[in-house]
């Protein structure tokens, strides 16, 4: 009796405790990272985990990290214009280690034309220049609910 | 269907990153996974690596790793980072120097945020070791906090604790002296190629100096006698060793991986590994038990009753030690 309600005790405080993990990575070879740390920032500060992998990033080594991670969310930052690559091959590897619940959000320079592609594709959330931080962490909540 | 923990003991590297997050948050299902596996335990080699921000223990763990997978040791790294004490959010960046690692399989990184936890490591840190204990992962390294002077935690997990140190942290190294030094089974001097790696060296010598029972000989008429320490214990004495390194480029590892691995067999002959795991999980099993007695006083303890004392208190009417003796001996619910 009175280890069921210890448990229930902390269950509930396991709830609350219960984080959003983010992987945020810059995959392919361009060297300006100063968004991506922004966005890492504003996470943090939202309250979520956030694993920074840093720059030049391989697919390979993205969704290994975000397996070994085991994040709700993958943040690629790719300003090298070679999204229409990068991300399709990153959206197969997380599926083939199984992790198709990871929802994956871009931010970067992505010509508008692309983005229907890129949703059709799976990617989440696109973001360009001037998105706010505030919309962002909105949508990744929603996204992970 | 397959339990979890039965697929991380086949090796499923995505059921062990999914209970390492169930263990973190302290599910139901983290725990008994935790029960299940922990007969399986108590295999891995635990090297605890803490020291200042800055010093380059995420480097140092990356270089280390590597040079354990030349001897085909399976090896996995818990980096803690600090929570925001504000926000409880986190960002974990030690996988930043941990690029070398990545492709292989024989590797596995975790961080973890420390979640207000104050002593260096997160709450569920040993818990985590433990799945990584029962994986197979014959070496666990533990990366800290940037500590300072307090975070101790790390010696009572781990079997071997490195402090790391580098140059021009200040004369004040006298401020590290009584906290931190004091759990060093192997100190590092990283950053070697920085001026004053001499005297950061020869400073943490003469403190160990002044620590240590050393083999002193005294003249005594005329004759030069030992006073060690009685023999039977002299094979047990470990005297901490001073390793430089250079961890951006190898420098100085193959030795530190080579006193690692002496530590290791020191712990084994001299008794003191099983002194070790006995004692950790001693304060381990403490911990738990103080949270579930709490947790069932606290149950059992109307709200009503806890506030009306705490009212008595603040009127002064009742001193905090007394209010204790009135809870302890009040008509639990």
């Amino acid at each position: 009796m009175v280890k069921r309600q210890t448990t229930l005790v902390q269950e509930r405080t396991t709830l609350s405790d219960k984080k959003i993990r983010v992987l945020v990575a810059k995959p392919g070879l361009d060297g300006h990272d100063r968004g991506a740390k922004v966005v890492a920032r504003a996470l943090r500060d939202a309250g979520m985990e956030v694993i920074y992998t840093g720059l030049r990033q391989t697919p390979e080594m993205i969704a290994e990290a975000a397996l070994q991670e085991d994040v709700d969310v993958v943040g690629l930052s790719i300003l090298s214009g070679a999204h229409m690559a990068l991300a399709p091959r990153i959206l197969d590897l997380l599926k083939a280690n199984g992790q198709m619940n990871v929802k994956v959000f871009i931010g970067g320079i992505v010509p508008d034309e692309d983005i229907p592609r890129l949703m059709e594709m799976g990617i989440t959330g696109v973001y360009g220049p001037g998105a706010s931080t505030e919309d962002i962490v909105k949508d990744i909540k929603n996204a992970v609910k | 269907m397959i339990s979890l923990e039965e697929s991380v003991l086949q090796g499923d590297r995505l059921a062990l990153a999914r209970l390492l997050t169930r263990v973190e948050n302290d599910t139901a299902e983290g725990r008994a996974a935790l029960d299940a596996l922990f007969p399986q335990t108590g295999q891995a080699h635990l090297i605890g690596v803490t020291g200042a921000p800055g010093t380059g223990k995420s480097s140092l763990v990356n270089q280390l790793a590597l040079q354990f997978r030349k001897s085909n040791k399976r090896v996995a790294i818990v980096a803690v980072d600090p929570s925001s004490p504000f926000t409880g959010g986190a960002v974990l960046g030690d996988r930043v120097r941990m690029k070398d690692l990545s492709g292989d399989n024989g590797v596995f990184i975790r961080s973890m945020a420390s979640r207000g936890s104050i002593g260096g490591l997160a709450q569920a840190t040993a818990n985590v070791v433990q799945v990584f204990d029962a994986a197979g992962y014959d070496i666990i390294m533990i990366e800290t906090v940037g500590a300072g002077q307090s975070e101790v935690d790390i010696a009572k997990l781990a079997h071997t604790t490195l402090v790391v140190e580098a140059p021009g942290l200040g004369d004040d190294i006298q401020a590290i002296k009584a906290g931190i030094l004091e759990i060093a089974d192997i100190i590092v001097v990283n950053k070697a190629d920085h001026p004053g790696a001499e005297n950061t060296e020869k400073a943490l010598k003469s403190m160990l100096e002044l620590a240590h029972p050393t083999q002193r000989i005294f003249a005594h008429h005329g004759k030069y006698l030992s006073a060690a320490l009685p023999i039977e214990t002299k094979n047990n004495i470990w005297l901490t060793p001073i390793q430089q390194t250079i961890a951006t480029d190898g420098k100085g590892i193959d030795e530190l991986a080579q006193q690692i691995a002496r530590h290791g067999e020191y712990l084994h002959l001299s008794g003191d590994w099983a002194v070790r795991e006995r004692a950790r999980l001693e304060s381990e099993l403490e911990a738990a038990l103080q949270s579930a007695l709490m947790n069932q006083f606290r149950e059992r303890l109307s709200e009503d009753q806890f506030n009306k004392v705490i009212n008595r208190v603040f009127e002064r009417s009742l001193s905090p030690s007394e209010a204790v003796n009135v809870l302890m001996n009040a008509r639990l619910k």
